[in-house]
């Protein structure tokens, strides 16, 4: 490697460049450190001054989230929810986007359209109507309910995900399978699905965070079965220090887990990269 | 034994009428090339048969069956794609036994058919991989194993050759060749090389604009075109035309020269001949030389006859240069002549 004698100015470029990333590096990963330093330190040192940098590796916060009053029925109800909705969204998902990769029909591009517009409705003007009529039929309060407006929320990126994902499958491979002896089904089982299933995955990975970290419609829709986040906010202002960066921890973890397990997938369907 | 009957068959797509009064039979055991350019309708001809889209009208027999309502699981054929659609998620030994495994074949009968077929293809020492590990040749070789595989009545091959390299479509060709007269299948196969149709075929239906233009052996296609279309696309290069004034009692006037031809009523035809039917002599048609390409065995030679545009291939010890003017003499008994109208041949 050369060594540069003069100021460069693609030097400089790369300089303010690397400044830039580091920058945007710490936007996002100080925060967490200072969730994680926190949860895993004793509740005392939470609330005293000065910070270590290192974490004690103390649950004594997390023990104390464990016990307190409601919140792990709270945690129980946010992992209810979610993987309803992880089941709902591909069981209603999946199909519509195999649908929109392999048929013609009129309306097509009509239809595309529409599953992003469903996103463009704020959700506070689904929320109000939606409480109300769940009142009249019974359903507010309920996991049920409030999977089910997840699900409308989760619903439009697992077509979005699931159609790019079933487009990258050449129809000449199903059409191989059908002259080699299998139904449109039989065909779908065997080589669509086990060629999709990691995508699928993904997918269902993608609605479950989506529920997980979703608060609105989780405040307004339950009283009593709250979710984590709903809960949270709840007690946002009442609740000691230490358990509201247990309660972030619990929180941030699995979705952040998810997310860098699926990332791939979630590039594959904004077009970023397919390796 | 499967005979392919296809009767009255058209297709439309929309509006655009993608197949026209289709009417063909393929004998058992024949092997039967569909010719034409791109968007003539060879490749929806196919995939009708294969039950991978429906006719609009029309029959489609194979042996004593009627098929075009069944599903292509049900036809007794078997396909091999433009792509080779080797599925990616299995091995190659899966691959040339997913239709076996389909019909639930049992194991012992599967592995012994998948080993044969793979000898037969020499991918013996593949059968392990995935398809991501193999080369285009190798994976055209997989699935064609797999239809072989099947032991079917009929084999499809959609330009199974197109996305190889010359010399490997060269191989793959001769040995498409002898594995499948091996095979006793009856074979259809789409193609727009008329190169590699000639070579395989037993019969070639030259498809235009979603109709059967002429389905007759490789030789009959090229010598005895049905129509000016075959004429005109068969051969590289392909035939000559030159218009041609009748002068009565099958006499006609083609480029100042005087030849004898069809009798008919007409007042002009087409006259056809092919390139490398001509010799220099005195008497022949005045061609002045544009363009001489040396091909090495022969001269690729452009001339001017008369306005027109004329090519022959002459012996390349003849010494020939642009603006020069040749006499060209057309063999008698290789003329052809066309009706300019309705565009079919005369004779």
């Amino acid at each position: 490697m050369a060594v540069a004698t003069r100021p460069d100015p693609r030097r400089t470029g790369r300089l303010v460049y690397g400044a830039a990333v580091v920058l945007l590096c710490a936007w996002v990963l100080v925060p967490l450190y200072l969730l994680f330093v926190n949860t895993l330190s004793a509740p005392e040192t939470v609330n005293s001054f000065p910070k270590s940098f290192l974490p004690e590796m103390d649950t004594g916060s997390l023990a104390f989230f464990a016990r307190f009053a409601g919140m792990l029925d709270a945690l129980w109800n946010s992992v209810a929810v979610a993987g309803l909705t992880m089941i709902l969204s591909i069981v209603i998902g999946a199909p519509a986007g195999y649908a929109l990769s392999r048929f013609d029909f009129p309306g097509k591009a009509t239809f595309r359209l529409l599953i992003l517009l469903t996103r463009a409705f704020p959700l506070p003007l689904l929320a109000l109507p939606l409480a109300v009529m769940y009142i009249r039929v019974g359903l507010d309060d309920t996991v049920l309910g409030l999977a089910l407006v997840h699900t409308t929320l989760a619903v439009p990126f697992a077509v979005l995900i699931t159609f790019s994902l079933f487009s990258g499958i050449p129809l000449e491979l199903e059409e191989a399978a059908w002259t080699l002896g299998c139904t449109r089904l039989s065909a779908f089982r065997k080589v669509v699905l086990p060629l999709i299933l990691p995508g699928i995955t993904a997918s269902a990975i993608f609605a479950f965070v989506i529920s997980w970290n979703e608060v609105f419609a989780a405040a307004v829709l339950t009283i009593e079965n709250r979710t984590l986040t709903a809960f949270l906010l709840q007690n946002l202002d009442t609740s000691p220090l230490h358990l509201k960066f247990a309660g972030g921890f619990i929180l941030v973890v699995p979705a952040l887990v998810f997310i860098f397990a699926v990332r791939r997938y979630l590039f594959a369907m904004w077009g970023i990269a397919n390796r | 034994m499967a005979e392919i009957q296809i009767r009255n068959v058209a297709k439309r797509f929309g509006e655009y009428q993608a197949l026209r009064d289709i009417n063909l039979t393929v004998a058992d055991q024949e092997f039967m090339v569909l010719l034409g350019a791109s968007g003539c309708g060879k490749t929806t001809l196919l995939r009708i048969i294969a039950g991978l889209e429906t006719p609009t009208e029309g029959e489609v027999w194979i042996g004593e069956r009627r098929v075009d309502h069944l599903a292509p699981r049900d036809r007794g054929i078997a396909m091999v794609f433009q792509n080779y659609a080797v599925f990616p998620h299995l091995t190659v030994f899966e691959n040339i036994g997913f239709g076996l495994r389909m019909h639930r074949l049992p194991d012992e009968e599967v592995r012994k058919r998948v080993h044969r077929t793979a000898e037969l293809m020499h991918i013996e020492e593949l059968l392990g991989r995935y398809s991501g590990e193999l080369s285009g040749g190798q994976r055209q070789r997989v699935a064609v194993a797999r239809a072989l595989a099947m032991e079917p009545d009929v084999i499809l091959m959609d330009e199974p050759l197109s996305n190889l390299d010359a010399l490997l479509r060269l191989e793959m060709r001769a040995e498409l060749k002898g594995v499948l007269a091996e095979s006793r299948t009856t074979a259809i196969y789409v193609t727009h090389d008329q190169v590699e149709a000639m070579s395989l075929a037993d019969r070639i239906s030259v498809m235009h604009q979603g109709r059967i233009v002429q389905a007759a052996t490789p030789v009959e296609v090229y010598r005895n075109p049905a129509e000016k279309f075959v004429a005109g696309f068969i051969g590289n290069p392909p035939m000559n035309f030159l218009p041609a004034r009748s002068v009565g009692e099958g006499q006609w006037e083609v480029a100042g020269i005087t030849l004898a031809g069809p009798r008919s009523d007409r007042p002009g035809l087409d006259f056809a001949i092919r390139p490398e039917d001509v010799t220099p002599d005195p008497a022949g048609l005045a061609a002045r030389v544009r363009v001489v390409e040396p091909l090495g065995p022969h001269l690729l030679v452009t001339c001017d006859v008369d306005g027109h545009m004329f090519r022959a291939i002459l012996d390349s010890e003849l010494s020939v240069a642009p603006g020069e003017t040749l006499n060209l003499m057309p063999r008698p008994d290789r003329i052809r002549w066309f009706d300019p109208e309705t565009e079919k041949a005369v004779s």
